[in-house]
């Protein structure tokens, strides 16, 4: 030990002046290894076995051990170690499956010691005993491992993983006697030297093969597992059951691990395939590398860290053919890049945001908007002192956006869309229903676009003109607000508590933040930033931008900026401008051509507030509709886009449906089909599944209608056996009979079947029917009274 | 009992049948299974007499699977069949083949039916050519483009070139054709579209040498219909002499050979734990030798060309374009393969299952349940590990095409594969449509005919694979 730690001061001056540097190989590497000094490096491929020193700016080949006349297949390597404790001592996996060991003391070119020729298959890892000189452990893919001693020619013991394929071992830095292999099939064995005849204890750490393993340094019952499912796992070994404590989901499968030097929790792995950098984990922080490295241009195969205590230095050989040094501080950190943000919505209509402290803090210059209820937590993760390379501290703000009671509410959502009659009634009273179940939830616009449609599409005359007027002049006060972003709307009542709150927040923060260095975040800051995005944000979710109670828009500070704001894309395709001047223009010309557009009413209103009132006026229905109903198709279907855009794709999705035919060839499917999708999964989220089936059923579209058909499994069991059937005939596995029979006329039925709930028999519907027509008892003779409805 | 199902009912009123009632008449059948009339030299395929197929056909598993494939596609087809043999096996294959064409993938169905078409024309298969355009018009593929490959669009004719490649020569693919289909223009194909073309190509390739290896029948409703035409052209021509290799007075010696076999078995089994003496040069000359010798193993009699049925040759451009032995003495033999280089376990997999979610992981099943399966025995003898009979097959297969295993001694393929062997196997792997019934009846003549099928199926995995990994290597190299 006191040697190692003179070896690490003598390096300390090397590691000051080494940097990134790379040199050129002859031929792609598979694997490499370091001597236990940190000058020398050996590189071994199909085509290659070198050895490397390392200079301060340059790697300097030494030796090449690839001697002889005729290249022989054992120095095809697969992988090769260099002892830690004999630096004269390497060992090279063949993919014959021989395994070679050389000994750089001999005095002649060829440094070849012995070869063992046990294996059958290639041989995918040898691995020293980290203690032992002459203890060598190899794995193969023919599912053995052996135990060599170098002193004696044989193997001394073997150990068969009864599983094909080990791809992996690795000696227990703690254990003496213990080694750690994965195989192809998932699992990881554990063996202690003293017993081959059977693995002391065997878990199922991966989905497909465990291409590597890599005991912990320091805490030793760690192991860290790579493997082609590419996950990065770490099982705990001290208990029991070998428990996953970290598991970290990389974008490839992962051939190599390695626990980084003298940090606890970081793991450096390189992939198998397509992606060619290294990582550099922190197992606690599983979702964005610590650092990366990039520079090779293809996979890389081999990764070591220069030296055992040292974690400022990595050296990795790649089949790109080049064997580089990477040096920490060069390393990219995608943290750096990264802008932790997130945003979720509840279904209420509450909003979640967080952010990492410095981007919000940084953002002062607007101003707060007034009403927004939150709740700031924030988030500090603790500088660990144990932990000298953590480079980032991480902080985020979390808020929470609530809406209040009233406006954000749903309520009216799911009331209206259990109440809406959707089919099965002539058109006029169907609007006439949602027209009055809209009015009672308060939602008067709404009633008004219903009343519309009934009045444009059937006959015209029957509705008094009086009410339509009212019903208008009420829609005229609210359309305004259409435009509103209403969430931060709020009644002068709840602004009150609202700031309460928000002040109670601040104090909390501020208690929070004390002991962090960071400055200090000015809640008030903090929010508005927030709140200027918010906006926006609202748009891309469900919430319903057209609540009719949340006219009390503060007309002390009105936001003038806020139309301009343009729809975020992913809400709904934006086929038509709606709020558009020029088009609005248009419809006022429209109108002067034509007073019977009345139907448009509300919908030009909404897109130009400021004009509308004057046009109420001429819209009384003093005329008779007499034009074509199609004459109204594009002002209807103009309204539905402006009703899915506004984020009430309930509408949009009801009155589809409710005109069906009328104005479906209007709409391209595909945006009949987002509306549905919309809407059903609405409607699932708030779990009214009877009517979302009935959407579903009610849709035109294909695409939406055959929802109900995917996943429809019925679970039966055999009327015999009474156990279920996996079957997909009509035998049942267990008792091999006809499940399925009739009980009128015996024989099996294919096709639809009824049965009894009470005694389950049952039969072809036809023969059931007549037969329970006539008697009143099961037709099977069970005594039972069936009854058929 | 299946056949009688799909003979029962041609495959124009397929359609008109409930599922259910289909199945009835099958199940109602079961009891006077083998009495039910057929058509003469009818049955799944020409090489195994229908009893054969039949004769297991009662077992549990492998009736609930054709039971499965009916349901979800309204027929037991000949293939099915054959393979019902190995019930395990076919579970595999019939998922990979129902991801492949019938769910999510990043190709429109007519276009997956077209691929195929394409791909089977390349080996001249009537049978798939027809089964698969049929499907094509049914999920509502463009008439037209079933007048040849010239009627097609642009985008699928470039596919020609690897697709011709691949059949034929797959190691000579490289990123230049990766490239070349991955261009940015109005015709280029994305990567995971590309992933799965090859996929099919490759499926469709081997599944053309199962069938021909098997000589499967027409299915009932083939015929009369265009795409008629006799599956292999040499099925028929077998002397009737050698019809029954069991029967036949041969059969001593076939009874001799299999006792050989297993002899050699177990002194190579014997021999691998003594015998260290072998060099690695000599290990690397035995491979050059296995890889030189299957030059001359190419079928004895070259039989004329047949002349390719005009409705299969339309989806063929070069028809020339053939298997050419992978080192002729004098030429530059194309680098070898190092099969530990690229492996499929760890590089192809990855690499699939990243482009084409779910098919790597099917593929890896289907590979290995297939490299892994065995009953234990060989004709008649029972409990044997044939671990390394299956090896020497499949890694003769792959040095057919060039992908050399760096440990394996390829002197084991000589000492296990007789010559017949050798020679139906290079046939049909390579060029399957030569193969004829002779080949089939003379090698293993004592064996069982569902071990002759197993052989098949060996064959359309290895030859599968072998061409997987070359793509996927070009691939690889692309991207890298």
């Amino acid at each position: 030990m006191e040697k190692m730690a003179r070896v690490t001061t003598a390096l300390g001056g090397n590691t000051i002046t080494g940097r990134t540097m790379f040199c050129h190989l002859d031929a792609p590497a598979n694997a490499i290894s370091v001597c236990r000094d940190a000058a020398q490096v050996v590189v071994a491929g199909r085509n290659i076995f070198k050895i490397y020193s390392i200079d301060e700016d340059q790697f300097v080949e030494k030796l090449n051990l690839r001697v002889g006349r005729k290249p022989s297949l054992n120095f095809s390597c697969a992988d090769v170690v260099w002892h830690q404790m004999d630096e004269n001592l390497l060992a090279t996996a063949a993919t014959n499956g021989v395994v070679v060991t050389w000994n750089l003391g001999k005095p002649s070119r060829n440094k070849q010691d012995q070869l063992f020729t046990e294996h059958k298959r290639t041989v995918n890892k040898v691995c020293f005993h980290p203690t032992e000189v002459y203890m060598l452990l190899s794995g193969s893919q023919d599912g053995y491992m052996k135990c060599f001693d170098l002193r004696k020619k044989d193997s001394v013991s073997t150990f068969s993983g009864q599983s094909e394929s080990v791809r992996d071992v690795q000696f227990s830095i703690r254990d003496y006697f213990t080694f750690a292999a994965t195989f192809e099939n998932g699992n990881v064995q554990l063996w202690d030297i003293r017993r081959p005849d059977r693995y002391e204890r065997m878990f199922t750490a991966h989905n497909g093969p465990v291409f590597c393993c890599d005991w912990h340094l320091e805490d030793r019952g760690w192991l860290a597992t790579g493997g082609r499912d590419k996950m990065v796992k770490v099982w705990d070994m001290n208990t029991n059951r070998a428990k996953e404590i970290y598991c970290v989901q990389t974008i490839a499968s992962v051939a190599r691990v390695k626990w980084r030097p003298e940090c606890k929790h970081h793991i450096a792995t390189c992939s198998m395939m397509v992606d060619h950098n290294i990582y550099v984990w922190d197992v606690r922080r599983p979702f964005i590398p610590s650092a990366m490295f990039e520079e090779h241009k293809d996979v890389t195969t081999g990764i070591v860290w220069r030296h055992l205590h040292d974690p400022y230095f990595l050296l990795s050989g790649s089949k790109d053919s080049t064997l580089y040094q990477h040096i920490f501080k060069d390393a990219s950190q995608p943290i750096d890049r990264a802008n932790p943000e997130g945003l979720c919505y509840s279904l209420f209509g509450d909003l979640a945001f967080a952010a990492k402290e410095s981007l919000i803090s940084s953002d002062s210059n607007r101003k707060p908007y007034i009403g927004d209820r939150r709740h700031p937590i924030f988030f500090k993760r603790k500088l660990d002192p144990t932990e000298q390379f953590e480079y980032i501290s991480s902080s985020s703000a979390l808020s929470v956006f609530e809406t209040d009671l009233e406006s954000g509410s749903m309520d009216w959502f799911v009331r209206t869309a259990k109440q809406y009659a959707l089919a099965g009634r002539p058109l006029a009273e169907l609007c006439d229903h949602n027209a009055k179940v809209a009015k009672e939830l308060d939602r008067d616009q709404v009633a008004q676009t219903w009343t519309m449609l009934r009045i444009i599409y059937s006959s015209p005359g029957t509705v008094p003109s009086a009410n339509l007027n009212h019903s208008l002049g009420k829609g005229s006060t609210s359309l305004p607000l259409m435009n509103s972003f209403n969430l931060k709307d709020i009644p002068p009542g709840i602004g009150n508590e609202s700031r309460l709150e928000r002040s109670k927040g601040e104090s909390r923060s501020e208690n929070i933040l004390m002991d962090s260095s960071s400055t200090l975040i000015n809640n008030d800051e903090n929010e508005e930033t927030e709140g200027s995005d918010v906006p926006a944000d609202y748009l891309l979710g469900d919430v319903e931008g057209d609540e009719d109670e949340l006219y009390m828009m503060d007309h002390e500070n009105p936001h003038a900026e806020e139309q301009e704001y343009i729809l975020p894309q992913e809400a709904f395709p934006l086929r038509h401008e709606i709020v558009d001047n020029p088009s609005a223009l248009d419809h006022l010309q429209e109108k002067a051509d034509s007073p019977h557009v009345s139907g448009n009413e509300a919908e030009t209103v909404s897109l130009t507030p400021v004009e509308s009132f004057s046009l109420i006026s001429i819209s009384h229905s003093l005329y008779e509709n007499r034009l074509p109903t199609d004459f109204f198709n594009p002002i209807v279907r103009d309204m539905l886009l402006f009703y899915a855009e506004q984020g009430d794709v309930q509408m949009a999705v009801s009155v589809l449906i409710v005109l069906g035919d009328r104005i479906r060839k209007e709409i391209d499917e595909q945006t009949q089909e987002h509306w549905y999708t919309s809407y059903i999964d609405l409607l699932q989220r708030f779990q009214l599944w009877n009517i979302s089936n009935e959407v579903i059923k009610l849709s035109t579209c294909r695409a939406i209608n055959c929802l109900n058909q995917a996943s429809t499994t019925l679970h039966i069991n055999c009327s015999n056996c009474k156990r279920p059937m996996s079957n997909k005939g009509w035998i049942c596995d267990r008792c091999r009979q006809c499940a399925s029979m009739c009980a009128v006329c015996h024989h099996v039925v294919k096709g639809l079947f009824v049965w009894c709930q009470g005694c389950s028999h049952g039969g072809h519907l036809q023969h059931i029917m007549k037969w329970l027509e006539t008697s009143s008892h099961c037709p099977a003779g069970c005594g039972h009274l069936c009854e058929y409805t | 009992m299946m056949v009688a199902g799909s003979d029962c009912c041609g495959r124009t009123d397929i359609k008109g049948y409930l599922p259910c009632e289909q199945c009835g008449d099958l199940r109602n059948k079961e009891d006077r299974e083998i009495k039910i009339p057929r058509q003469l030299g009818r049955g799944p395929s020409s090489f195994i007499p229908v009893e054969e197929i039949l004769q297991e056909g009662t077992e549990r598993a492998q009736r609930q699977l054709f039971i499965e494939a009916f349901v979800s596609t309204g027929r037991v087809d000949n293939v099915t069949m054959v393979m019902g043999l190995h019930p395990e096996y076919l579970a595999s294959f019939w998922k990979t083949q129902y991801l492949l064409l019938r769910l999510d993938g990043p190709l429109p169905y007519h276009k997956r039916h077209y691929i195929a078409i394409m791909a089977a024309a390349r080996h001249q298969c009537s049978y798939l050519v027809g089964f698969h355009v049929a499907e094509f018009l049914k999920v509502g593929g463009n008439p037209e483009w079933l007048q040849g490959l010239h009627r097609a669009p642009q985008k699928l004719r470039n596919l020609n070139e690897i697709n011709k490649i691949l059949a034929h020569r797959p190691w000579l693919i490289t990123k230049e054709h990766i490239e070349a289909l991955l261009k940015t223009g109005e015709n280029s194909w994305s990567l995971a579209e590309l992933i799965q073309a090859l996929v099919l190509l490759t499926h469709y390739h081997s599944l053309a040498s199962f069938v021909f290896g098997c000589g499967i029948n027409l299915e009932p409703g083939q015929e009369g219909g265009p795409a008629f035409q006799p599956p292999s052209p040499r099925s028929c021509d077998s002397s009737p002499a050698s019809e029954d290799g069991m029967s036949s007075p041969s059969g001593k010696d076939a009874m001799q050979e299999v006792e050989v076999l297993m002899e050699r078995m177990k002194l190579l089994q014997e021999c691998q734990l003594e015998e260290e003496g072998v060099t690695q040069e000599e290990m690397e000359t035995r491979f050059e030798l296995e890889k030189t010798e299957s030059l001359l193993v190419a079928p004895t009699v070259d039989i004329a060309e047949p002349a390719l049925p005009p409705n299969v040759l339309c989806f063929v451009e070069e028809p020339e374009f053939g298997y050419k032995d992978f080192t002729r003495k004098g030429e530059q033999a194309p680098p070898t393969f190092r099969a530990q280089d690229y492996t499929w376990e760890d590089h192809g997999y990855s690499l699939i299952n990243r482009l084409y979610p779910d098919m790597g992981q099917l593929l890896d099943e289907k590979f290995q349940v297939v490299y892994n399966l065995t009953y234990n025995t060989i004709a008649m003898h029972s409990g044997v590990d044939t671990t390394m009979l299956r090896r020497a097959i499949w890694n003769y297969i792959h040095c057919v095409f060039g992908i050399r295993y760096d440990d394996y001694d390829y002197g084991e393929v000589n000492q296990l594969l007789e010559r017949s062997l050798k020679v139906y196997i290079k046939t049909v792997a390579c060029y399957p449509e030569k193969a004829t019934k002779r080949m089939y009846t003379h090698f293993w003549r004592h064996f069982k005919h569902s071990e002759k099928v197993h052989v098949n199926l060996l064959l359309l995995e290895a030859r599968m694979q072998a061409a997987l990994l070359y793509a996927l290597r070009a691939i690889t190299r692309y991207m890298t």
